[in-house]
């Protein structure tokens, strides 16, 4: 059954051309890891405070087990059984983390308690920091363990990673898994497609405020792509580019094939220095590209 | 209302402008150097503008054709009807000089250079010899009466800006956004905004006016339970002003835009550094909009005139700020909103 439902949901912001979403509909089963990716503005964290209860939608409504969160006690009974962490988020400067932390507590009838948020999250070394000195990585540790505040059900993180450096990323993904593993639901919004493919164990991919595909990430690329990628500098392809179908990616060009000792015979054929060439399999990144004809990150 | 949440919230907030150093230095600060400067501005030679307060027998005009001294350079002469009023005036360092031509005498405050400045001129200025009076009861210094005006602004853009500015503040930064996410109220949240800065503003006032009064022996006349009552009633009027303009903004530099368009207009108006008298009638009128021309008019009454909270003086202003506070509280809560949205 699902936990969380969204049907038919629209946001309509008044001057806009376009619908900021524009009818988008899934079900996220209990205790699953279910990603949201797009490039910027294509209308995931939109979405996603729809789903948290914090905007209203345009039109269409949100079900969880089966009720609508929009309306009086079960409004209020859903906001005190998830979780929030914001895209970006101000704490209560000149306060310390563990100060903030009992703050927000105290707002909450039902709390986690304080030790073990602090060592879910991995606050120990900063406890007793203003939380205007904190880095990049510690703050969103903080503002997770604030989502976590309430023991919740089900936990939204908005691009939780944005602005980290690869490694704090890295030990938040591990936070994330931590939190899937005590049987959270967890619903994730980012634009790197490696952390959906790390993380998620279900995805929808937006893009104009619809959603252009949806499944698991090692099904999707399965539908998508029978093919692996070969990967050459531009420079050293350029005179074959267009008779083999090498798509120019910058420094290095890319060539989708479903027989890859087919395109290196050939390759081979035409005299080039196959010394760097190297073969992936596909990914998110080039899902998306597929889909819409765009890069991810433009 | 829940009471953890908002004391909580209050707590929370309380704190966050307690350590805000700088801050805080600078609203102990602020006040003081006005204060000081004032006192030590106004102990030096007169200033070049002057005020006359002129009693003029039924039918006479305001000009020389009066008296010669009307035709004076850089002297405001304007029209008081009593001269018992005027004396009052003299005395209070509201007017410079009081020139009664109703019974031929002038009033002047002793310890006003201003007045021995305008002493020179009416007797240098020929006519009808006048005789000199000085004003009656307690005459006060400068300071005395333009102390509760420079403390009074200053509680006013604590109030504004404390209230206006922070809550624009916590919404832009998506701060606001949080809270709205958990289940502390619009009400528990905005109270707890009124109450810490309510009485933060109150202890720094305080705290200001006692060091002031150390050098500078403020006269009091009147019980100083009244003044605080009046303080924080006062203060209550002008943080729900700031809640008013905070209740949607979301840039940070309207909301600075519009508490200044505000606060300037009452630090000009109401009369925290020079009385209106003599004024024209819709300036007077205006500045009965703002609440810090309530508050000091009623804050002069009690420490100046050592009036009660029963009289007049007192009630009235009081009254009308108590009716200030629950207009603004009321728009400032129906049009608060969490977020832009």
């Amino acid at each position: 059954m699902a936990l969380i439902e969204a049907r038919g949901l629209v946001k309509t912001y008044p001057k806009a051309k376009s619908n900021a979403v524009d009818g988008v509909s899934f079900s996220v089963p209990a205790g699953i890891c279910f990603g949201l990716l797009g490039p910027n503005g294509a209308g995931k964290s939109t979405t996603v405070e729809m789903l948290e209860g914090v905007m209203r939608p345009s039109a269409g409504e949100v079900l969880f087990k089966g009720e609508t969160i929009h309306a009086g006690a079960s409004a209020q009974r859903y906001r005190d059984t998830v979780g929030i962490q914001f895209q970006s988020t101000a704490l209560q400067e000149f306060l310390t983390v563990r100060e903030n932390l009992r703050f927000f507590a105290a707002l909450y009838p039902k709390t986690r308690p304080e030790q073990e948020l602090i060592r879910v999250c991995r606050l120990e070394e900063f406890l007793d920091r203003d939380t205007k000195k904190l880095s990049g990585g510690q703050r969103q540790r903080v503002l997770l363990a604030i989502a976590l505040i309430n023991d919740p059900e089900v936990v939204f993180l908005d691009e939780p990673t944005t602005g980290l450096d690869p490694q704090a990323r890295r030990n938040f993904w591990e936070l994330v898994r931590g939190i899937k593993a005590e049987g959270k639901t967890v619903l994730l919004t980012t634009h790197y497609m490696e952390e959906a493919d790390e993380l998620c164990d279900d995805i929808a991919i937006m893009d104009h405020g619809r959603i252009i595909a949806r499944g698991p990430p090692k099904h999707l690329l399965a539908e998508h792509f029978r093919e692996s990628v070969i990967e050459l500098p531009t420079a050293l392809v350029r005179p074959l580019a267009a008779r083999m179908g090498f798509i120019d990616r910058g420094e290095l060009s890319e060539l989708s094939t479903p027989d890859v000792a087919a395109s290196i015979a050939a390759l081979r054929d035409s005299g080039i220095d196959l010394a760097p060439l190297r073969i992936r399999p596909p990914t998110l990144e080039d899902l998306f590209l597929k889909l819409t004809g765009n890069d991810l990150r433009a | 209302m829940n009471f953890k949440r908002l004391a909580a919230m209050t707590w929370a907030r309380s704190l966050e402008f307690l350590r805000d150093r700088s801050a805080l230095g600078w609203n102990f600060a602020f006040p003081l150097l006005l204060v000081a400067g004032f006192a030590w501005i106004f102990s030096g030679p007169g200033q070049p503008l002057f005020k006359v307060a002129v009693v003029l027998p039924p039918g006479a005009p305001l000009t020389a054709a009066s008296h010669p001294f009307l035709a004076a350079p850089a002297v405001q002469f304007y029209a008081e009807p009593t001269a018992t009023e005027a004396e009052t005036k003299v005395a209070r360092h509201r007017v410079d000089l009081a020139l009664d031509l109703t019974s031929a005498r002038y009033v002047i405050n002793p310890e006003s250079q201003k007045g021995e400045v305008l002493e020179a001129m009416l007797r240098g200025a020929g006519g009808t010899p006048l005789q000199r009076a000085e004003a009656a009861g307690t005459r006060i210094r400068y300071v005395d009466w333009a102390a509760p005006g420079v403390l009074g602004m200053n509680l006013m853009f604590s109030c504004l800006f404390g209230i206006g500015y922070v809550i624009v503040r916590y919404r832009k930064s998506g701060y606001l956004k949080r809270l709205n996410a958990t289940p502390l109220t619009a009400a528990e949240f905005i109270v707890a905004q009124l109450l810490s800065r309510l009485a933060l503003t109150f202890v720094v006032t305080a705290v200001v006016f006692v060091g002031c009064d150390a050098f500078l022996h403020f006269k009091m006349e009147g019980s100083y339970l009244a003044l605080a009552l009046v303080t924080l009633v006062g203060s209550y009027s002008m943080i729900a002003m700031g809640l008013v303009i905070s209740a949607r903004v979301t840039s940070e530099e309207l909301a600075g835009g519009l508490l200044n368009l505000l606060s300037w207009p009452m630090m000009v108006l109401s009369g925290v550094f020079f009385s209106l008298d003599g004024a024209p009638a819709a300036v007077q009128w205006a500045a009965q909009l703002f609440p810090l021309t309530h508050l000091l008019s009623a804050a002069r009454a009690i420490m100046l005139d050592g009036a009660g909270l029963a009289s007049a003086a007192v009630m009235t202003p009081l009254l009308v700020l108590l009716a200030c506070s629950a207009l603004f509280t009321l728009l400032g809560a129906l049009g608060f909103r969490w977020t832009q949205d």
